[in-house]
């Protein structure tokens, strides 16, 4: 398990584990943290489970693939610290990581 | 394979199936094998449904017997089961009117004017029909249809106009080509310099920046400016965060496509939470008889989104289309491994 914290456009802070191995998306979704849509189900089809990595985490985490650079062409307001959270895996590393959700998804 | 006949002339058949998807694939194989003759309809310019837009590259695991396979080879090799069943597919077509003219006879209607009669109607529609994904500009919905356009229909509409283009695929990246030589001044808006277009393209679009006859601006489109739907300058805002203004009579937004369940919603079909259509578990028909749904587009207790459900939903429907297309006609259960006579259908025996 690993903690992920996502912060809300409004501030809101939601912490929550996240299974070793699953997704950051997946665990937004399991844990009913709004404002990740995931339309496609994690096939890094969309552009719906958007997040931004916190700054002091952005080089852990790394960058997007070429493919998910390509999807994040649809998402809103995409910053370069722009993830899908889909994309995301949750690892031991990653305990205690910090995400932002963008005011909408695309 | 692509059916030619003349916009007036209604096109008959057995089963009009709505949606090429896997569903509606494998729906002509069961339909095939209890003599039913299909045509199908998808608003899609290639066969395949999502498997083909959504992911041909990406992996499924979940097929009965097939332990790995793409959305593009799943596709492929539906293709070659349903052959022995000379499909007819009518692509590019969003099925728009479906009308009762008989018991049970169907008068259905495309956008492009094409008409088929059919005992039976198949939606298997999926998600509902592909089309243009708006972006996520605020307010932009009141200049859709009078200066921000998601397709072109007439490129003389843009001569002598200041357009604006956004997006980084090949839709943004043709119509940048094909528009440079009409408008008064065109920019491509992407948010970064990398494209998911083909190269060639790319390389004529930068050679035309090159050349000054286009601009190429990095950055996001926040909010429209205009009145009574005329847009007037669109606010971009830089990777940096800072704010410019382009100027412009016309949007060309490319941001792909999203599904929409469109005009189902018209036909007197039942409906759950307005996204679904509800059927019963025995033979998937609807509330009107004989039209069915499988696959995605269809409600039940118990509901997995599956393909596997969807051909398992399909086997059961061509039971039930048969005695409408077949009143006469006694069904006897066959398996295609003994059935000399399914073979025979399948080209096998």
């Amino acid at each position: 398990m690993a903690n992920i914290t996502y912060i809300g456009p409004d501030g809101t802070v939601r912490t929550v584990d996240g299974e070793l191995g699953s997704t950051v998306m997946e665990t937004a979704i399991k844990n009913n943290v709004p404002g990740i849509e995931a339309e496609c189900g994690g096939a890094c089809a969309c552009a719906t489970c958007h997040v931004y990595v916190d700054e002091a985490w952005t080089e852990k985490v790394g960058g997007p693939s070429p493919m998910e650079e390509d999807m994040l062409d649809f998402g809103y307001d995409v910053k370069p610290n722009s993830r899908l959270s889909c994309q995301i895996k949750v690892t031991n590393e990653l305990e205690g990581l910090v995400l932002r959700i963008p005011e909408r998804q695309a | 394979m692509l059916d030619r006949t003349p916009m007036t002339e209604a096109i008959k058949t057995d089963v009009l199936i709505i949606g090429a998807g896997p569903c509606g694939l494998f729906a002509v194989f069961e339909l095939g094998l209890l003599d039913m003759k299909t045509h199908l309809v998808d608003i899609l310019d290639k066969i395949g449904g999502q498997c083909a837009e959504l992911y041909p590259e990406k992996p499924i695991y979940d097929i009965p017997g097939i332990p790995y396979c793409t959305g593009q080879s799943l596709v492929a090799d539906l293709m070659k089961q349903i052959k022995p069943f000379g499909p007819q597919f009518h692509l590019q077509e969003m099925i728009e009117t479906i009308e009762k003219i008989g018991d049970p006879l169907f008068r259905v209607t495309t956008d492009q004017g094409k008409v088929f009669e059919a005992k039976v109607v198949v939606i298997a529609a999926g998600g509902g029909s592909f089309q243009p994904k708006r972006p996520p500009i605020k307010g932009i919905e009141a200049y859709e249809g009078t200066s921000v356009h998601y397709a072109v229909r007439k490129m003389e509409q843009f001569r002598d106009k200041r357009v604006l283009i956004v997006g980084g695929g090949d839709s943004a990246l043709d119509w940048t080509l094909n528009l440079a030589p009409i408008a008064s001044h065109l920019t491509l808006l992407h948010r970064r310099d990398q494209f998911r277009a083909a190269p060639d393209s790319v390389n004529k679009m930068m050679s035309l920046v090159g050349e000054g006859k286009i601009d190429f601006v990095l950055g996001q489109v926040t909010t429209l400016e205009g009145a009574n739907g005329q847009v007037s300058k669109a606010i971009v805002k830089r990777n940096d965060g800072s704010n410019f203004e382009i100027a412009c009579d016309a949007l060309l937004p490319f941001f792909g496509l999203t599904m929409k369940l469109g005009p189902v919603t018209n036909w007197g079909l039942e409906l759950k939470d307005d996204e679904y259509i509800p059927v019963n578990t025995a033979d998937f028909e609807t509330n009107i008889p004989g039209i069915f749904a499988i696959g995605d587009i269809n409600w039940y207790p118990g509901k997995l989104k599956l393909i596997l459900s969807g051909f398992h939903e399909g086997a059961l429907m061509a039971q039930k289309a048969h005695r409408y297309v077949y009143p006469d006609k006694k069904l006897t259960f066959q398996y295609t491994t003994s059935s000399t006579s399914l073979q025979k259908k399948l080209g096998v025996a």
